[in-house]
């Protein structure tokens, strides 16, 4: 039996009409918030699985070609050949663009995810019609899927039948999904704005409310991410990121010269030293940036846990497993510098982790009935459907 | 709602569109080209020393260096000012859970809204000028969000009035 403790919050909330009333339309199958919510979830899953496949089939192949390619300019230098010089260096752009649309897929996928999950917590407060609100969730999902989507396709389309000259159609594509979406977010921002100046009382949701034991330790689990990631972020820019940028600058400068000099020993010795400095970034950058995300994504999750229709025991195993693998990736990912492959390993199983948690929990939210009468703030086994 | 809690979804409600639409500004007037600097310059200058031309070879070491600063920070400037406005949205979201009185919970929200603005301004203002008060920005910056952040996370673990606690 659950203790309910009194406070003046949890006591409006049972004087206002029951907490499902005003969400009952959103959160109906296809109701907005919950449109969000599915959808949200679903590209954060999407994203994190093509990171993974990219990560172990594409990355390190495609960042090995890119040496390669760098080496074989640096020699062509070292040669005289300019000819060879220019042809390695537009194999190393193609390969850097290969790259760079698949991290840009990966992260807009995700980063829309967080949107939309953002957008799903403050449906009560966009005071617009609920068809409207609908509409532009639909619209915002197509904005968020077309624009990684023709970012992804933009190495294999190219520049063919472009109207323009430094810009393709996979590239035009991207930006009309990217418009897409600031016109949804757009639209509700202004939805919001007249919620605030028609000075409407409190709407009647009890997410922000929910104190369940899995919310809370989401809750208090991302701030501590997000913390975490921060220090991380500090501590690089304060001791090494611009020491990387001198260093970036001077190996490059160490290659050119060293080959107009005809000295081979310092061109390889340059070139060891930058593959070496481009690991250093990137794995510094991916753990700042995957802790913070991480710690974010576990917070809007706290929020949504009265509608994961599982059961407690489900619920709290899935947030536990979600902090365990938010944790273990970012920490994991630095150590690739010195223990290689099985700190990477690791890596990936805490990615692994946290989309299975991610799955749990979207199979649970689209579980849940919406049926009117089930309560939000209610114990969560008695939120569980029979 | 309360005062903290409306100036950070608000202020993080406006800070997402502002960062999305300096995004995909950037994205369609500038980042093609910083991209064909970045890339051209340094061919170039691999390609210079080939010829044995160091003069050219520096110069365009050196158009590589600056166009790749000025990138790094406009991606930098972009991604932290959405990251953080979705910080602030969420926070505002679960501000209750801060067990602290209302007026400092103001002043923690003013002190992450600050430095959610300020940092990637600091780190934009480097593009322009390479001095240290662009840097001491960001770094004030920063120093604002991550205070403000310690004091919100104390106040969630603290034990006080915590508001609609169902246990």
């Amino acid at each position: 039996m659950p203790t309910k403790i009194y406070s003046p919050q949890l006591q409006a909330l049972t004087d206002d009409p029951p907490t499902g009333q005003s969400e009952r339309g959103e959160f109906a199958p296809f109701g907005a918030r919950r449109l969000f919510l599915l959808g949200g979830i679903g590209l954060i899953l999407t994203g994190m699985i093509f990171g993974d496949i990219f990560a172990v089939f594409t990355l390190h192949q495609n960042a090995a070609r890119v040496g390669a390619n760098l080496a074989a300019a640096a020699n062509a230098a070292l040669a005289g050949n300019r000819q060879a010089v220019l042809a390695n260096f537009q194999n190393v752009g193609a390969f850097l663009e290969n790259r760079g649309t698949k991290v840009d897929t990966h992260v807009h996928m995700i980063d829309f995810g967080y949107l939309a999950l953002l957008l799903a917590i403050l449906q009560p407060w966009v005071a617009l019609p609920d068809g409207l609100k609908k509409k532009l969730a639909w619209i915002f999902l197509a904005g968020a899927w077309l624009l990684p989507v023709s970012v992804y396709l933009i190495h294999y389309v190219g520049l063919a039948h472009s109207p323009m000259k430094t810009i393709g159609w996979a590239s035009i594509a991207a930006d009309f999904g990217g418009l897409l979406v600031l016109l949804a977010t757009f639209a509700c921002l202004i939805g919001l704005w007249m919620h605030f100046r028609g000075k409407r009382g409190q709407p009647a949701d009890g997410l922000p409310s929910d104190r369940s034991a899995e919310g809370r330790l989401l809750f208090a689990g991302g701030l501590a991410l997000i913390l975490l990631g921060f220090f991380h972020g500090a501590y690089y820019a304060a001791a090494d990121l611009y020491k990387h940028e001198a260093q970036d600058y001077s190996l490059l400068a160490q290659m050119s010269a060293g080959a107009a000099a005809g000295a081979r020993p310092v061109v390889n010795n340059a070139l060891t030293g930058y593959g070496q400095l481009q690991g250093a970034k990137a794995v510094n950058i991916a753990a700042h940036a995957h802790s913070i995300e991480f710690g974010l994504l576990a917070i809007m999750l706290a929020f949504f846990q009265p509608y994961v229709s599982l059961s407690a025991r489900w619920k709290r195993s899935s947030a536990a497993v979600l902090l365990a693998g938010s944790l273990l990736l970012p920490v994991c990912v630095p150590l690739e510098i010195r223990y290689g492959l099985v700190a990477g390993g690791i890596a990936d199983f805490g990615g692994l982790l946290i989309i299975l948690a991610l799955l749990v929990m979207w199979i649970g939210i689209l579980r849940y009935p919406g049926t009117p009468g089930v309560s939000v703030t209610s114990s969560p086994e008695s939120r569980v459907p029979q | 709602m309360s005062g903290s809690r409306r100036l950070l979804i608000i202020g993080g409600i406006a800070l997402a569109v502002w960062g999305m639409s300096y995004g995909l500004w950037y994205a369609v007037f500038a980042e093609h080209q910083a991209l064909d600097t970045i890339g051209s310059s340094l061919a170039g200058s691999f390609a210079a020393a080939a010829d044995r031309n160091p003069v050219v070879m520096e110069t365009s070491l050196e158009q590589y260096r600056e166009a790749k600063y000025v990138y790094d920070r406009q991606v930098d400037v972009h991604g932290h000012w959405i990251g953080l406005a979705m910080l602030l949205i969420v926070l505002g979201i679960g501000f209750d859970r801060v067990n602290f009185p209302e007026r400092l919970k103001l002043f923690l929200a003013m002190g992450l809204l600050v430095g959610a603005v300020v940092f990637p301004l600091g780190v934009l203002l480097q593009t322009f000028s390479h001095g240290p008060l662009p840097r001491a920005i960001a770094i004030a910056g920063s120093g604002f969000v991550i205070g403000s952040l310690l004091g919100a996370t104390i106040g969630v673990v603290a034990r006080g009035s915590s508001p609609a606690r169902v246990d």
